[in-house]
Parts: C-alpha cells; sequence; structure tokens
C-alpha cells in the first residue's frame, strides 16, 4: 500500500520557521512506521533529522508523535494508525524540549532532571560480604513496574501540567524516584525528599493520567507518583 | 588540543560502563557514545546472565567454565572460560549489590533459571544458572551501571561517533571524533583508550541487532593494522520474530517452552536427545534450517525465509507474564499473536558476533604475539576468546561485565604510570577532508549497498554455508565496497548531519563483512556455528586454532593463534 508521510521539519541554524514535508511511501502494512521513516531517510531524503536504535521498543531512542500522540515509531504498525487514522501519517518531535532539527528534541533538561532525583540505590548499609542482599518475592514485585522504564520522554510529551508550567519535574524522574523509594534495599527517601517535596516537585502533578496513557511500556505512572506523594506524606507524619 | 584525559572508554553498554566505573577510581575518564547511555543497546538483553550461585539447585563454576568450552566446540581459551565462569558470581553479587532488581526466590535470593547448553556435573543434564529479571535482564545491567556513573560523576560526551584511533607505535595517544550536534572534528587525547562498540549484527538482512550495531570498534582498529580474530564465527540466535529477526529470549525454552514443525512434531528430539531444545544455540539453528529445508517449515517453501513455531502457551497465561512479559508484548505489537494462546513464528536471526578485537582475560589488546599496551577492548566488539566457535546463551551478559570490570580495574593499576604518546594532528585534518568529499561529491544514496550486503550475508554467509556462495559472497562485497567509494552525503548541514555518520557506519560495515566471509571461506571444517556442507566434519587436526584476519588493498590474509586447550581434551560435541 501507499502512504504519505507528514513529517515535521525545522533546523533552528538554516530555517526561519518550521514546514511539513510530505513523502509517499509504499509499505507493507504490518511495516513499523519506524521503517518507512529508514525508507525516506536511506533512499529519499538523508537530510531528516531523527533518532534510532534497538527498532524493537526498548532503547527508547525514537520516541516521537504520530497522529499528534506520543508513541515509539519502532512500535506502531502502519495498519495500526492508517486503519483507524486515514493514509496520511503525521510526524511530529516531541513537546516541551526545544527541538533540535527535524524530530529530534535536546534531551539535555529533561536528563538533568532525572540526575536530580538520585536515580540510584542509596542502602543504608554495607552489602553483604559475598552474596546478595535478601529481598523477597513481594518487595522486588512493589519496585517492577517502575523498572520497566526505558526514559523515551513520551510521559514528559504528553504531561499537560508542563505546558503551563515548564519548571515541573515531570513524570519520568518521578517514576524513577519511586523505583528507589520502594526498594527494600534503599533508604535514600530523606535525600529524595528535598527535590520531591517542593510546588514543582511531584505536588505539581495533578492527575491527568495522560502520561499512564502514552507510556510505551505500559507503566502506570500516575499510580506511581501517588504511591510517592502517599510515602512522602507518611514520612513527614501528615 | 581539544580534550585531554587519561582514560577514554568508547561505547556506553555494559562493558564500557563497568570499566569506566573502575577506571575512574584513580585515571581521569570519559565514555564516548554515539547514542544515549541509555539506548545502549545491552539494554535489549532479555534472558539471564549466567553464575553458579546454586541458589536453587547445587552448581559449580568449574562445570560453566566446562558449558562455556563445549558449548564453543572446543575453540574457546580455556584459561578464560575459568575466569569467566569464578568472575561471574562476583559479577552478578556486584550488581545486586548495586541495585539490580532480579528476580527473586521465594527465601529472598537471587532466583536462576534453565537456559541452553547449562548443565549439571559435566552434562549430565540441565542445571538452572541463569539469574534474570524477568526478561529484562540486560536493561537492568544497562540502568544499573548508568545510575552507578551518575552517582559517580563519570563524564559522558553523548552522540560523539568515534571516527579513528591516533597510535604512537603501538600505544594509543588518543581518538578522532565527530560531534553530531554540530558536525566538529575533535581530538580527544588520552592515555588509555578502550573499545567497547559492541556488535555488528547489521551486515546480516534479519538481525536481532540495534541500528547503531556498526562495528565501530573493530573496524576502526583494523584499518590501523590490528587483526581481528575468528570473524568467522557469527551466531544465528535460532529463535526471532519471523521476517523481523527481534529476538525471542532462549528464556522461552528454559520455561519449557517447544518449537514444532508443520506436521506438529516437537523436533528437537531427533537433534539432541537429551537436552531437547535446551540445546546450544548453533544446534538449534541447524535443525530448525534443516526442517526447513526438507519441507517441514509452516509455510512448506524450503526456503530461508521459512519459519517454525515456539510454543509456551502451555506454560499458562500467569507465567508468560511473570516470566516473559516483553516477549509477550513484542508478539502483540507486531504478529498479532498472544502466546499465553497460540505459538510464535520464528525463524533464526543474526544475533551475536564471537570474532572481534583479540584481547586477554585483562582486557588488553593482544594478537598472541604482542600486547599493545594501553589498548583495550571489551564485551562483544572484544573476542577473549570465551565464546569460541559457538556463545552460550547468557555468556554475552557474563562476558560484558566479568572482562568490562577486569579491563577497568587493569586501566585502573596501568594508567597510573602510562605514557602519553605523540597526537597525530594531520589525522583531524585527513578526516575533515573526507567528510567535506563526501559532501561534495555528486553520489548515489547508500540505501542499495546497505540492502546488496545485508542479503549477501544472510544468504551465503548464514547457519549453512557453502565454498562456492562464499566465493560469491566475498567478491561481491570486494565489489560493494568499491561501489562505496562512491555513496556520497545528499545533506550539506553541519549541525546533526546523521548521514554522515551513516554512511561512515557504512563502511565499517562492510570491512567487517568482508573479514566474515572471508574468514568462513578460509576455514575449512565445520565447527560450532560455521557448519559447511563441502566440509562437514570438525577437524581439530588442521583447525584446532583462531584465525587473524587482516585486511589490505581489498584483500583478506590471515595469521593464527593456539587455542588453550590445558583442562579438557576436546571430544565430540553430543547433547
Amino acid at each position: 500500500m501507499q502512504i504519505e508521510l507528514k513529517i515535521f521539519r525545522y533546523n533552528p541554524q538554516t530555517d526561519k520557521e518550521s514546514r511539513f514535508d510530505t513523502y509517499k511511501v509504499d509499505v507493507d502494512p504490518s511495516d513499523r512506521v519506524l521503517d518507512s521513516l529508514m525508507h525516506v531517510y536511506r533512499n529519499e531524503d538523508g537530510s531528516l533529522a531523527f533518532r534510532k536504535s534497538c527498532a524493537h521498543g526498548v532503547c527508547g531512542s525514537d520516541a516521537m508523535r504520530i497522529n499528534g500522540k506520543e508513541r515509539l515509531a519502532c512500535k506502531t504498525l502502519i495498519k495500526d494508525v492508517t486503519q483507524s487514522e486515514g493514509d496520511t501519517i503525521l510526524i511530529e518531535p516531541l513537546r516541551h524540549l526545544p527541538v533540535q532539527k527535524d524530530l529530534m528534541v535536546d534531551q539535555s533538561e529533561f536528563l538533568s532532571r532525572f540526575k536530580k532525583v538520585s536515580p540510584f540505590l542509596i542502602p543504608e548499609e554495607k552489602p553483604p560480604e559475598n552474596g546478595e542482599y535478601i529481598q523477597s518475592q513481594l518487595q522486588r514485585d512493589a519496585i517492577d513496574d517502575a523498572t520497566k522504564c526505558i526514559n523515551c520522554g513520551a510521559c514528559y510529551s504528553a504531561c499537560p501540567v508542563l505546558d503551563t508550567n515548564p519548571d515541573f519535574l515531570g513524570p519520568a524522574a518521578l517514576v524513577h524516584a519511586s523505583r528507589f523509594i520502594f526498594d527494600s534495599r534503599d533508604q535514600g527517601l530523606d535525600a529524595r525528599i528535598a527535590i520531591l517535596d517542593q510546588p514543582n516537585g511531584i505536588w505539581a502533578c495533578d492527575n491527568h493520567f495522560e502520561c499512564t496513557k502514552v507510556c510505551p511500556r505500559g507503566i502506570k505512572i500516575t499510580k506511581l507518583i501517588n504511591l510517592t506523594k502517599r510515602e512522602i506524606k507518611k514520612r513527614k507524619g501528615e | 588540543m581539544d580534550y585531554d584525559y587519561d582514560v577514554l572508554i568508547v561505547g556506553a553498554g555494559g562493558a564500557g560502563l563497568y570499566a569506566a566505573l573502575e577506571a575512574s577510581r584513580t585515571g581521569k575518564t570519559a565514555v564516548l557514545t554515539k547514542v544515549y547511555p541509555q539506548r545502549s543497546h545491552t539494554g535489549a538483553a532479555q534472558g539471564g546472565i549466567g553464575a553458579a550461585l546454586g541458589n536453587v539447585e547445587e552448581d559449580k563454576p568449574e562445570w560453566h567454565a566446562f558449558d562455556t568450552v563445549k558449548g564453543g566446540d572446543y575453540l574457546v581459551d580455556q584459561n578464560a572460560a575459568v575466569i569467566l565462569a569464578e568472575d561471574a558470581v562476583r559479577a552478578v553479587y556486584d550488581l545486586e549489590n548495586r541495585g539490580l532488581p532480579f528476580s527473586r526466590t521465594p527465601e529472598g535470593k537471587i532466583d536462576q533459571r534453565r537456559f541452553g547448553g547449562h548443565t549439571r556435573n559435566f552434562g549430565e543434564g540441565p542445571v538452572r544458572r541463569a539469574c534474570y529479571a524477568a526478561d529484562r535482564t540486560g536493561h537492568m545491567i544497562l540502568q544499573t551501571l548508568y545510575q552507578q556513573c551518575i552517582k559517580s560523576d563519570v563524564a559522558f560526551y553523548d552522540e560523539f561517533f568515534v571516527l579513528d584511533v591516533m597510535l604512537d607505535g603501538d600505544t594509543p595517544s588518543g581518538l578522532i571524533v565527530f560531534e553530531l550536534a554540530t558536525g566538529q572534528i575533535h581530538m580527544f587525547k588520552a592515555k588509555v583508550i578502550l573499545f567497547a562498540t559492541g556488535g555488528f549484527g547489521r551486515m546480516f538482512k534479519i538481525t536481532s541487532n540495534a541500528y547503531s550495531n556498526t562495528g565501530d570498534g573493530p573496524a576502526i582498529l583494523a584499518r590501523n593494522g590490528i587483526p581481528l580474530m575468528d570473524m568467522e564465527f557469527f551466531q544465528i540466535h535460532p529463535t526471532g520474530i519471523r521476517d523481523m529477526g527481534i529476538l525471542i529470549t532462549e528464556g522461552v525454552r528454559g520455561e519449557g517452552g517447544i518449537l514444532y514443525n508443520s506436521e506438529g512434531e516437537a523436533f528437537m528430539k531427533r537433534y539432541a536427545p537429551t537436552m531437547l531444545d535446551l540445546a546450544p544455540r548453533d544446534m538449534i539453528s541447524r535443525a530448525i534450517m534443516t526442517e526447513i529445508f526438507e519441507g517441514r517449515g509452516i509455510r512448506g517453501t524450503r526456503k530461508i525465509d521459512d519459519y517454525v513455531y515456539l510454543d509456551a502457551s502451555h506454560l499458562g497465561r500467569a507465567k508468560v507474564e511473570e516470566k516473559i512479559p516483553d516477549i509477550a508484548d513484542f508478539c502483540r505489537t507486531y504478529l498479532d499473536v498472544d502466546p499465553a494462546e497460540a505459538p510464535m513464528p520464528v525463524q533464526p536471526t543474526a544475533h551475536y558476533a564471537m570474532g572481534g578485537i583479540p584481547t586477554n582475560v585483562n582486557g588488553q589488546v593482544w594478537t598472541g604475539e604482542k600486547v599493545y599496551p594501553g589498548l583495550y577492548a571489551a564485551g562483544e566488539c572484544a573476542c577473549v576468546s570465551v565464546h569460541g566457535a559457538n556463545r552460550l546463551g547468557t555468556n554475552s551478559l557474563v562476558d560484558l561485565v566479568v572482562f568490562g570490570r577486569r579491563a577497568g580495574q587493569h586501566i585502573a593499576e596501568y594508567v597510573r604510570n602510562a605514557p602519553q604518546g605523540r597526537v597525530d594532528k594531520d589525522r583531524a585534518r585527513w578526516w575533515k577532508d573526507r567528510i567535506a568529499r563526501l559532501k561534495s561529491a555528486k553520489g548515489s544514496h547508500p540505501g542499495e549497498i546497505f540492502d546488496s550486503m545485508q542479503e549477501t550475508m544472510m544468504e551465503k554467509v548464514g547457519v549453512y554455508r557453502t565454498g562456492s556462495e562464499m566465493e560469491k559472497a566475498v567478491s561481491s562485497l570486494q565489489k560493494l565496497r568499491l561501489d562505496y567509494e562512491h555513496v556520497s552525503v545528499h545533506a550539506g548541514a553541519e549541525n546533526f548531519n546523521a548521514e554522515v555518520q551513516t554512511v561512515l557506519e557504512l563502511g565499517n560495515l562492510l570491512d567487517l563483512a568482508l573479514h566474515t566471509a572471508a574468514s568462513a571461506l578460509n576455514r575449512q571444517e565445520s565447527r560450532g556455528a560455521h557448519t559447511r556442507d563441502d566440509f562437514p566434519d570438525r577437524n581439530d587436526g588442521d583447525w584446532l586454532k583462531h584465525s587473524l584476519s587482516t585486511l589490505k588493498d581489498n584483500q583478506i590474509s590471515f595469521q593464527y593463534r593456539d587455542v588453550d586447550v590445558h583442562k579438557w581434551e576436546p571430544k565430540p560435541r553430543v547433547y
């Protein structure tokens, strides 16, 4: 089948304003959107800038907005967007991050917020001499959802709070905070509270659930944020 | 001079990050990566990391070492296999202690499951050796190591693509690097350089590998005169998703998944009566291709793109969702198949480079004759050799954490008194000119050469190989390398010109494809993943040796190195 890709184009170094370029591409309905972008890039227009790597939804490079919704181009099949949404596919960069070029966005601010929450294990005790910390299956289950995060930025783009409050820490960083707060081996809650317990920290989230809707890893992000809020209140004796 | 460090690590997967953590204890260290660190392909590893913890049943590092040697069809260096198995236990505990969320036993210890070729007591039967975190073990290793690097303030240069290494005699003095964001060429000065650039499966049409797996490290060193080792041994994993090559972990068979042909027969009983579906990967890939060629593939076409079924539906939904949730997601997304209810269509997929940059057990580049002081390699781009002719499942993660860590520790000592070599400013100018030429020429797009290389490798240097077909592959690749001289970059932009990088990556892949095809043609025997119908038997008399290939003037030449067989005498390999 033939489809039209309508792709956002903008090079801040040379373009006064952004535009959309349209490409007609022959595809198989079971191809991924990424396959069609690769076809354009390799055979028609090498100037098209986008990120990709693993091509099966685990590295997080190719998060972008496809027909207005945040998705991974490698996890989105052509047939799934054309059947329900027509033969033209609109492709745009993630929101809330400056466009570097075309579909590439500058992730430095996003990553600096991730780093702010101390996203690493802060154990209280020295590790066992020769062996593992003991952690029950139930304790392990408590962090399972959060450990799926690949930091692709889809949730950050979809979050309506960031539309009006660009200083909000954002859902991805909060997922990583919860990843460690609920790890039975971690004792770093107090250190992380300093960052989370702020007006632009965790309390700025007001439960729109957009992050949860778009997460390509199926993480229940809003739920994790709410559990973390409860944990902070508990620690503060509220 | 643009940048000045003691230690440069190229690549931010598991091996590079572990090495960086260790090396940065004494040396000023930076990691250069062409993707963002969390995007590295280690994150795609699924099923597990082997270590003889003995948490669910008796196990010993010695058994792990033996399985590794036998699994590699005796081309494994046995001293390295022993170190691999012993250090695996320490490395797994270290990762857990640093936060890695392994799946747990009812007692709260690290849980372990079965994987292909892992046995108790030297082959008696399967053993549970693979430590795992659901089916995203690699993701957890990558995340944990990156988190630790953040904690330790390791310096990262993201989207910095390494073009070349500068050597002063046999010692590295720095790197020449393309910065994607600006298009600038930088010189990075250093006393120690470690390459951890991963695999190069993108030379094949059907592959589990990321787009970024283009073998930059081995290609760069090979162009600088360092031979590559055992390049003929490329692992074709038996279970990739039909037509796409996305991996379906061996953990599926470890949990009880079974392969079926079009007649509904569980065919592995005819090929590996003891280990059945948990035989090593080379044997299962051959079994699947034999079924297909004899007309028992699902489509019955007898062609290379036919497939078989991998069935896990009898495990039940609860186990599928708990043990292989990502696999279930892939199958639903890409195949519209729910593995809790229906079998998965699978075909062999190019997966892992067992050859690469030759190193010793400390990660130093080592040709067998000489060590290159200060030059290191670890992970999939390196060849220690612990995989020999066929890598056992889980041993890739073991390799990269064990030897990434060991190399980092060795660097931390070495760098204290390491000399700084002379840097060669002309090399940076040469690369600037090279890229300017790429942009000014009016040549073709790289698409056709990519396709042609990938099809040639898949059809002629795949699971089954014959001399005449490989000869055709070698001459096709030589011609493609000449055609490649006329490829140009069509976008002139300085900033984020990914096309420059793509074209240079293609050059790296073409070099490595020629190394692989010529090495396969040269080795006149069948061993592990290298199976020839014109030389169907293993020939220890002539070929119990590593091959070292050198590419010059579009021709490959060979030297050889002995295999360390001090512990276990080579025997016929049956399961």
